[in-house]
């Protein structure tokens, strides 16, 4: 086919095609650091930091696009763990993918009858709906059979990945699951971006608008929620297959207000900002575990807290933006 | 011996009081939630706090200044109200013209540092307080024990919910209040000071849970975590009655407080769950709330 059209690009097409072509060598250069990450790092701290960076995505992608605060992601992140965990634990047949896979799947279902259950209500109530149905959740955790109560469910086996590729070697088990966070990101990156990413957007501005213009803004929001809520299990369901671990700490509400604390210093409605803000409170935890103020991560994740809302709500990287912005263009 | 669906009626009667008195303290803290939405339009998420430190208030002046249960009964709220005004002073008024999802991030902070510091020093098993000396032993009723403390508890909680409304709802004060939370603005045109207004009404709202917390002390072990616990359940109650009236939050609180109570006498497991599920329910047939205003 001979197309002889020469398109000439207006100015602000060229303009654009170069932002995308910098994204893209940016993008590049993070996922070479993060292939050359393990040896310099310790992998499992890395991985760690990749479980809660895509937990705190995909809590983003509810806060941050569609302007809704669950206080209740813990439900989700627990979720995908214990079903991942109980079904490697009890199968020794199915494979992590396929355990990871069945989680996930377990924590959008709930995503689903949560969210049909809270987008009724706006604002705080939805917070508050969230925070009641998760603890509902922690409490069916304690009680049900399967979870181990207390103890939570110890000793999940790694096994095979796909079967042959045994995920003991650390290294083997960090590219796995660098691979998922990959792809969780990827989700994010490409729903943020699309026209659906938008309309979340023009949701979070001004509802009735949205409402006005025909939106079915109720299907939006629940296809959302269901999104965060599957990303989020499958980050805990990758984070049971690295630690070997589900346990009820990832269904208490500590939880849910700990991927709140990430994604707000991170910077809310960007999408580096909840890797960044995950990877800061994953170390600010590791290193005052090994310190004499061990007990007092508490506090000092509150003080944090109180600090980002006053004086820093835009995020470190929505900051860092600002100044970009201010300076270079 | 009497039986009520194969329960004896002394046992149904007992997890009934119990439930009430559960359901006294759900009306005291989602009536402070809800005379602070009113004005402030945000949830104190540090509500739960609030009610732990009226409890700790009361151990530790106990404990290191001898003072005794009744003095408490004013000292611990007042102390906790003046700390509740001197943090919507300085911290909650500098995000007051932000969207309110910021206030409740800043008193869930809030709720994070107070805790944690009180788990630091004091652990978290908790320590018990003892029972005030008048009010120990109770009624023998024909066919219950009804300790006094216990009885004294929900007399107290009903008269103190039926003041506030009685302030709110019939004093010059309360209709500022009421003004004050349909148009701030106009308000302040009037020559009102609403800031000054909005510092008292946030100092009484946790005042109103700090004394919620004084009289769980002798009950319930207190510990640094036994206000956020409870604060969830509270949560549920709210979204059930809708934080629109007085009224609401404290029948709301009363009546979710019998159903845990009736919960526990036919299927214990559920105890823990059931209010969550009558949220549930309420979201699904009246999402505004049983007492709610909003569309």
């Amino acid at each position: 086919m001979a197309t002889t059209q020469t398109q000439t690009l207006t100015p602000s097409m060229k303009r654009e095609r170069r932002a995308n072509q910098r994204r893209y060598a940016f993008y590049l250069a993070l996922i070479v650091i993060g292939l050359v990450a393990p040896f310099f790092a310790y992998p499992v701290f890395l991985m760690k930091v990749l479980c809660f960076a895509l937990f705190a995505c995909a809590f983003n992608l509810l806060l941050g696009y569609a302007g809704l605060l669950s206080f209740g992601h813990a439900a989700f992140l627990a979720t995908g763990g214990y079903v991942t965990g109980y079904l490697l634990s009890s199968y020794p047949a199915i494979t992590p993918e396929l355990g990871i896979l069945v989680g996930t799947g377990a924590a959008v279902l709930l995503g689903l009858a949560f969210g049909a259950l809270a987008i009724r209500r706006q604002g705080i109530y939805f917070a508050m709906v969230t925070l009641a149905l998760a603890q509902m959740v922690f409490f069916f955790f304690v009680q049900a059979p399967f979870t181990g109560g207390e103890d939570g469910l110890h000793g999940v086996p790694r096994g095979h990945l796909f079967g042959f590729i045994s995920l003991r070697n650390n290294l083997a088990m960090y590219y796995f699951v660098f691979v998922i966070f990959l792809i969780g990101f990827a989700i994010v990156q490409r729903a943020v971006h699309s026209p659906y990413g938008q309309v979340l957007k023009a949701i979070r501005e001004n509802e009735p608008r949205a409402v006005s213009l025909g939106y079915n803004v109720d299907a939006y929001k629940l296809l959302a929620f269901v999104l965060s809520a599957g990303l989020a299990g499958l980050a805990g369901s990758t984070k049971t297959v690295v630690f070997q671990l589900a346990s009820l700490t990832d269904a208490h509400w500590h939880m849910s207000g700990e991927v709140i604390l990430m994604t707000l210093l991170g910077g809310v409605g960007t999408l580096f900002g909840p890797v960044v803000g995950a990877g800061l409170v994953v170390s600010l935890q590791h290193m005052l575990a090994q310190s004499p103020l061990g007990t007092w991560v508490g506090p000092i994740l509150g003080v944090i807290f109180v600090i980002c809302v006053l004086s820093f709500r835009s995020g470190i990287v929505g900051e860092a933006m600002k100044m970009y912005r201010k300076n270079f263009k | 011996m009497t039986m009520i669906f194969g329960v004896p009626l002394a046992v149904f009667m007992g997890q009934l009081l119990l439930g009430l008195i559960n359901g006294a303290f759900y009306a005291l803290l989602s009536l402070g939630l809800a005379v602070i939405f009113g004005l402030l339009k945000i949830v104190n998420f540090a509500h739960g706090a609030m009610y732990m430190l009226g409890a700790f208030a009361t151990l530790l002046g106990m404990r290191y200044l001898g003072i005794n249960f009744w003095a408490a009964l004013v000292l611990a709220p007042l102390f906790v109200g003046l700390l509740g005004m001197l943090v919507e002073r300085f911290l909650l008024r500098r995000i007051g013209h932000l969207d309110h999802l910021y206030g409740l991030l800043l008193t869930f902070g809030l709720a994070l540092i107070f805790e944690g510091t009180l788990v630091n020093f004091f652990g978290v098993s908790g320590a018990r307080y003892p029972t005030p000396e008048a009010l120990q032993g109770g009624f023998q009723t024909g066919f219950m024990f009804l300790p006094k403390y216990r009885a004294f508890v929900l007399v107290a909680a009903i008269a103190v919910c039926l003041v506030t409304w009685y302030i709110i709802e019939r004093t010059r004060l309360g209709a500022y209040l009421r003004a004050g939370t349909e148009n701030p603005a106009l308000m302040q045109a009037f020559g009102v000071n609403v800031p000054l207004l909005v510092t008292l009404t946030y100092g009484f709202g946790v005042a109103l849970a700090a004394f919620a917390g004084v009289l769980a002390a002798p009950l319930y072990p207190v510990s640094p975590t036994m206000g956020s616990n409870l604060l969830i359940v509270v949560f549920a109650v709210v979204v059930i009655g809708g934080m629109g009236s007085i009224l609401g939050a404290v029948l709301t609180g009363l009546g979710m407080g019998l159903i845990e109570g009736l919960t526990k006498v036919y299927y214990p497991e559920a105890a823990n769950t059931v209010i969550f599920l009558v949220m549930i329910l309420v979201l699904m047939l009246r999402p505004a709330g049983l007492f709610g205003k909003e569309a």
